[in-house]
């Protein structure tokens, strides 16, 4: 997470991880009981915990706990997903656990911004070809996917998809500058005089 | 052409523009709490930096504060190392901290406002969802995650998105016993989950500019439940009557003219609108959600919908909502006992609410149901003490409910209240996700404060005025 090494993120390739469902919320990326943490660290884990335990009680075995897909750094999704709580364990869960891109229909606002701030890129597709992408990585667990930021596209089998990223978030991971904190801190000059134009701050 | 007032607080705020709509915004207040900011800090002492302008941040402990005893250490040892970790992050960077030990302390979006920190035409941050809470009064108020509140610590700025702005306008009146939660389980139900992705919510219309400020700060507090990120309520004489002679609020010849500058910040009446959205108010009925997020609802006595007429994209979802709620299409949610009624949370445990609740039992000599175990949580130690002051606690513990100390306590469970296996509760929080009330198997439903007292002398969900008497149940508006 430092600028010091080279940050640029410009293609993000692997196997694929995928998860079909709607509306899959932070709650279920990262049960609250492990919000009683000082660092992120061990979240990686206990990613979907909660929804890994009951599948293993039915039976199942969840995407996250296939051995073909331990190694899986591309996990595709349906609809808003990462929806609910503000929570950034939710993002440092999932890249922890080795996720190094979201490809999916649409994404919780807060997620997908706090995704960009750890520098996991989340992009959107059609859904006709969301469906299509998750059943080719359904189909095969080697299948590689490649994100490919620059070209704004998704490789997976033989197929190609057009997926969405707001421009400037994709030129910050080009550009490696999507550490927020060193371009803010860029500005100290700027952030004083919009301070000193603030009728609460300067007894109005 | 006029300008509502997210643009303008947004533009007022924006230090530097990324261009595509991204901007460096000034954050005016940052609310800091125990369970987003340890990693926070550690990034900044890890990057060797200090906070920008200490007076602007003020912290509290909340999610992990037992609501049995505070006594320290306390008994939770994660818990423990948490507020642990808040008082000595806040002592070593100089900020102020509303501690338990200090008697002033509560949940963040309880506190913000009855301190009177929280005032129009600020941007607000904090690292919770529900800081949209805030935005009753014209503030823009914005949840952010944890790398971000490292971001406003160091900078006291955040890179942000611009919003469009969506005015939902409910026009007319509400029945009796409809209440602010009953209008945005409405606003959400006729939404949808995701329907604000993208926008701020401006909440007006009558029901709206005839709410007490405790009841537009629930409605406000759910606005992000319906995917907008930041909801808001334009300030009026209501809001300035609240604010006066609050601790913080300005004083004197200032207070003249922060009034004037309040005014002028409030939408235009010619402001134009990525979207309007008009609702009738009278036709709100008092809701509860049945399913797995804060859109599945229901009017109190309605039967649950049929997945076959559920739109496609929602099909799904609810049938995975009907497997773990142990329901199915037709019931009525009075066809399921509940085991636990709450009281309380950043939605609903504010003064108003429990006084509402307690003048209903008192009237009616309701009790709660035995096998219904009935909590009732303030939303800060402040409005714990008026309500002993009022006599609230009494009533409430005499009909049956345990009145605890301050906290977020059953909202998630962070602490030691939760949900025990499947057990159904009615609640009066914001989140009815699987496993959000501390048992991976529990079970939520979210409804108003008086729906949950209703619950809890029924046994199971009812209308108010069945169990209090449509007298009982006056909107407080
Ligand atoms: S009461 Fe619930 S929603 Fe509100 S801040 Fe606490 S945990 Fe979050």
């Amino acid at each position: 997470m430092t600028s010091a090494i080279d940050s640029r993120i410009s293609t993000v390739t692997g196997t694929s991880v995928v998860l079909s469902g709607n509306d899959i919320d932070t709650d279920r990326i990262i049960p609250a009981r492990f919000l009683k943490h000082l660092t992120f660290d061990a979240l990686g884990e206990h990613v979907f915990e909660d929804d890994r335990k009951q599948d293993h009680a039915r039976g199942v075995t969840h995407p996250f706990d296939q051995q073909e897909r331990s190694a899986g750094s591309v996990l595709l999704v349906a609809k808003n997903f990462g929806c609910g709580s503000s929570r950034e364990h939710a993002a440092q869960a999932l890249y922890r656990w080795g996720i190094r891109a979201v490809v999916g229909e649409s994404f919780g606002e807060i997620f997908r911004g706090n995704c960009g701030t750890i520098g996991l890129p989340c992009v959107s597709l059609a859904p006709e070809h969301a469906e299509e992408a998750r059943s080719i990585g359904l189909a095969d667990a080697g299948a590689v996917a490649e994100v490919d930021l620059g070209k704004g596209v998704l490789r997976i089998g033989d197929r190609e998809f057009p997926v969405q990223i707001q421009a400037s978030l994709r030129d910050a991971f080009l550009e490696g500058t999507w550490d927020t904190l060193a371009e803010l801190l860029k500005n100290a000059d700027q952030v004083s005089g919009t301070a000193a134009k603030l009728p609460y701050l300067t007894g109005f | 052409m006029g300008s509502t007032l997210y643009n303008k607080v947004f533009d007022l705020h924006t230090v530097r523009d990324y261009g595509d709509d991204r901007v460096q915004l000034f954050i005016g207040l940052h609310l800091v709490h125990e369970a987003t900011s340890p990693q926070a800090f550690a990034m900044l002492k890890e990057r060797g930096l200090g906070i920008a302008m200490p007076e602007c941040n003020v912290a509290t402990a909340d999610h992990v504060i037992p609501t049995d005893t505070i006594a320290r250490p306390l008994l939770d040892q994660l818990g423990e190392d948490m507020l642990a970790r808040l008082e000595a992050n806040t002592a070593d960077f100089g900020l102020r901290f509303f501690s338990p030990s200090s008697g002033d302390y509560g949940i963040v979006h309880v506190i913000g406002p009855e301190q009177g920190l929280t005032q129009p035409g600020m941007t607000i941050a904090c690292g919770d969802s529900h800081t949209s809470t805030h935005g009753a009064f014209g503030a823009v108020a914005l949840g952010i995650g944890t790398s971000q509140v490292r971001d406003v610590l160091a900078t006291q700025t955040v890179t942000m998105n611009r919003l469009k702005v969506r005015r939902i306008q409910i026009d007319g009146a509400l029945a009796p016993g409809v209440t602010a939660k009953d209008v945005i389980l409405h606003v959400i139900h006729e939404l949808g989950v995701v329907g604000g992705v993208g926008y701020a919510y401006e909440f007006s219309g009558s029901v709206i500019e005839n709410m007490s400020m405790d009841e537009r700060m629930t409605v406000c507090n759910m606005a992000v439940e319906g995917g907008a990120r930041c909801g808001y309520v334009n300030p009026d004489e209501t809001t300035f009557a609240y604010l006066k002679g609050r601790p913080a609020a300005p004083t004197g010849e200032a207070w003249d003219r922060a009034v004037a500058w309040w005014r002028s910040i409030a939408s235009d009446p010619d402001a134009t609108y990525d979207d309007v959205v008009v609702m009738d108010g009278a036709a709100i009925r008092p809701m509860v959600t049945w399913g797995i997020n804060p859109g599945q609802s229901v009017p109190v006595d309605g039967s649950l919908p049929s997945v076959e007429g559920a739109a496609p994209e929602v099909a799904d979802s609810y049938a995975e909502a009907y497997e773990y709620m142990g329901m199915k299409p037709g019931d009525k949610l009075g066809d399921h006992p509940i085991d636990v009624a709450f009281i309380g949370s950043c939605t609903n445990g504010r003064v108003s609410d429990f006084v509402e609740v307690s003048e209903a039992l008192r009237r009616s000599g309701a009790r709660v149901s035995p096998g219904v175990r009935a909590l009732a949580v303030p939303g800060s130690n402040a409005v714990r003490e008026e309500l002993v002051r009022l006599g609230v606690d009494k009533v409430l513990e005499e009909a049956g409910f345990e009145f605890r100390l301050a906290g977020c306590s059953m909202c998630l469970a962070m602490n030691m209240d939760k949900l025990v296996g499947r057990e159904l509760a009615a609640s009066s929080s914001n989140r009815n996700f699987k496993g959000r009330q501390g048992s991976p198997t529990g079970r939520t439903m979210i409804m108003s404060p008086l729906a949950v007292a209703a619950a809890a002398v029924n046994g199971s969900v009812c209308d108010p005025a069945t169990v209090f008497g449509p007298a009982s149940v006056v909107s407080s508006s």
